[in-house]
């Protein structure tokens, strides 16, 4: 079990006027799962989406993850955990525009210390990778959206995370473009990876293994049977 | 860090403008330090050199009687204080911070120099040893210098500098002319000008009154017949040349102490002074340091607002890339890191407006300069401590859009697009 949510509620607004947002969500995913999760816009997903990757904290439950209860360990240990055990990939990329391809892809590596030299290495093969080699010295406004995409692909895999977490993906591509990054994403899979990714796409959810629907911040069947 | 700077410096360069504008107080507030402490610095060692002189490096010792010279034209010299003579040389020359030394006596020759009916209005009558001229290091222009029998058979000759040459002879060569002083014939040998002129800069009506005394014209005369002239007893005084400009003080001090030491008495009201330059160039000093310093605190509040600028660009800043810190702490950036990312940019934004500031400060002190006639001073102290300064101004004003930087809650931050 690479990760479990028990019990989480998470509320905005005011401790004296709470809006719930999520309500006891309760989740397990094997090591290598491929899941994908569903629903409307303003269904919760983005704030289970940001707790899963310790961007948000929430408000009540335990969240566990790679057997550690991280749930409110401070700043710099959240930044820990986010930069070596899990990549993002964001619907609008979010690369750095002066910034060559490969400095994009090495960020996350300057945070872990790594000597620069190991980090133009590292990220060439994974730019390699996501097969950009001729597109290592580009600019961002140099590439195509899909070109774009699979850059930030190559930064959230290059420090070699436990898990890739995706919110809508192909949301701002093309379906050509977006096809390629579903066909990243299954062999990213095939080679291990577990992968949490938000869509509100059918066609794409259903290149997951499986799918969870989330409605006003109740998820149904979270746990496993 | 070297990632820091890079981004700092990509971040000013993607906002020329902006960066520019907001450099400019700092330059403004650095350009003002260095001129007025250059032009301090500058008026100091204009004053310390007016002074002493090129270096000359002479100090007179002086009977006082209190705070003043002892005037010996209406009262006798007490009879604690010995008569000096020529002997007395050896054992001043024996002071370590002494190279060579003159006794003489002196008075001021206003009205008492004539030639026919042309006066000296300005000058000063001085009874001189035969090594007076090279202790001040003076030179014989034209004619002789005194001889060993001007002294020993009491001649009436005398030695005249340049201006009291101008003033008397109006430009015709004084040389075996006969001038009046005090009365008596004295026949005139030759004249003296100062081997390192000494041209003092004069900027203002204090200078002149500072300087008066030093411009005006010289009558030397052998100190043995000074007695022919001036009908009472006159102490004399004593000039010694320092080994160095920094040994004057103390070459003065330890000739004064050494003559108070025959007095026979104890502490007699009238006694040797040194007449120290240095000590009243550093008054001087002090005087025009403490009207200066008073700009300094007008440049400070020009870089207070200089560093409020810096604030304000760095809190648009911030706000302009709410994004990016999002993403990087996202990618996992820790707070020390976002903010080491904004304080450096602030740092080298205020370092570069320092280094600006102080070319401008540079040039603004040229042309003050130019202007006054103050001679410029810039010391690297000056120039390292303003670049420094600015560099801490930085880091204190970027503080706060730093921290907000660095407390910036991801999720937020990259929601906005």
């Amino acid at each position: 079990m690479i990760l479990e949510l028990e019990h989480i509620d998470k509320d905005y607004g005011t401790p004296s006027v709470p809006v719930p947002v999520l309500h006891d969500i309760n989740l397990s995913l094997e090591k290598g799962e491929y899941l994908a999760i569903m629903g409307p816009s303003g269904s919760g997903k983005s704030t289970l989406m940001n707790i899963l990757g310790y961007l948000d904290v929430p408000t009540r439950g335990v969240y566990r993850f790679d057997g550690e209860d991280n749930t409110r360990a401070n700043d710099s240990k959240m930044a820990m955990v986010r930069n070596q055990k899990i990549g993002f990939v964001f619907q609008s990329f979010h690369l750095l525009p002066r910034r060559r391809a490969w400095e994009n892809v090495a960020l996350p590596l300057m945070y872990a210390g790594v000597s620069r030299r190991e980090r133009k290495k590292r990220a060439i093969e994974a730019l390699n990778r996501m097969g950009l080699a001729d597109r290592v010295d580009f600019y961002p406004s140099q590439l195509s959206g899909g070109q774009c995409q699979r850059v930030a692909i190559a930064r959230a895999i290059v420090t070699n995370p436990l898990m890739l977490l995706a919110d809508e993906p192909t949301g701002a591509l093309d379906s050509k473009s977006g096809q390629q990054i579903m066909d990243i994403f299954d062999e990213l899979h095939a080679q291990g990876m577990t992968i949490v990714m938000i869509t509100h796409e059918q066609a794409i959810a259903d290149r997951a293994e499986r799918i969870l629907y989330i409605y006003d911040g109740y998820l149904k069947g979270g746990e496993r049977a | 860090m070297w990632e820091n700077i890079r981004e700092a410096f990509d971040g000013i360069r993607s906002h020329k403008l902006r960066s520019a504008l907001t450099m400019l107080g700092i330059i403004i507030g650095i350009a003002s330090i260095i001129t007025i402490s250059s032009t301090i610095m500058g008026t100091n060692e204009q004053i310390k050199q007016n002074l002493i002189g090129a270096g000359n490096n002479t100090v007179e010792v002086v009977l006082y009687q209190g705070d003043y010279p002892f005037d010996a034209s209406y009262q006798s010299l007490p009879d604690y204080v010995p008569m000096l003579d020529r002997s007395i040389k050896n054992e001043i020359e024996a002071i370590p911070e002494v190279v060579v030394s003159s006794l003489y006596y002196k008075r001021d020759g206003y009205g008492m120099v004539w030639n026919g009916a042309t006066g000296m209005t300005q000058g000063t009558i001085y009874g001189v040893d035969d090594s007076f001229l090279s202790v001040y290091g003076y030179q014989i222009r034209a004619g002789r210098g005194f001889v060993d029998e001007d002294f020993s058979e009491y001649r009436k000759v005398a030695l005249i500098d340049r201006t009291a040459s101008e003033t008397l002879f109006l430009g015709e060569s004084p040389i075996g002319k006969t001038i009046e002083i005090s009365g008596e014939p004295y026949t005139v040998v030759g004249e003296f000008t100062q081997s390192n002129a000494f041209r003092p800069t004069i900027t203002s009506l204090e200078d002149y009154y500072t300087y008066a005394d030093q411009s005006g014209g010289k009558v030397l005369i052998p100190a043995e017949t000074w007695s022919v002239l001036f009908k009472f007893d006159m102490p004399y005084s004593l000039v010694a040349r320092a080994t160095s400009t920094d040994a004057m003080t103390q070459a003065g001090k330890s000739v004064a102490d050494f003559l108070n030491s025959l007095f026979r008495a104890d502490s007699p009201e009238v006694k040797y002074k040194s007449q120290d330059l240095l000590e009243q160039a550093k008054q001087l000093q002090e005087l025009s340091t403490a009207t200066n310093r008073q700009l300094i605190w007008v440049a400070g509040i020009s870089l207070l607002v200089g560093g409020i600028g810096v604030m304000n660009i760095m809190l648009v800043s911030v706000t302009e890339r709410t994004p990016e810190i999002g993403l990087k702490k996202a990618l996992g950036a820790k707070r020390r890191k976002i903010s080491m990312q904004f304080l450096t940019e602030a740092g080298v934004l205020t370092c570069f407006g320092g280094i600006l500031g102080v070319l401008v400060g540079i040039g603004l002190a040229y042309v003050v300069s130019r202007v006054s006639g103050v001679p410029i001073f810039i010391s690297g102290g000056i120039i390292v401590l303003t670049v420094v300064f600015s560099f801490v101004i930085g880091l204190f004003f970027g503080a706060v859009p730093a921290f907000q930087a660095a407390l910036l809650n991801p999720i937020d931050a990259l929601r906005r697009e």
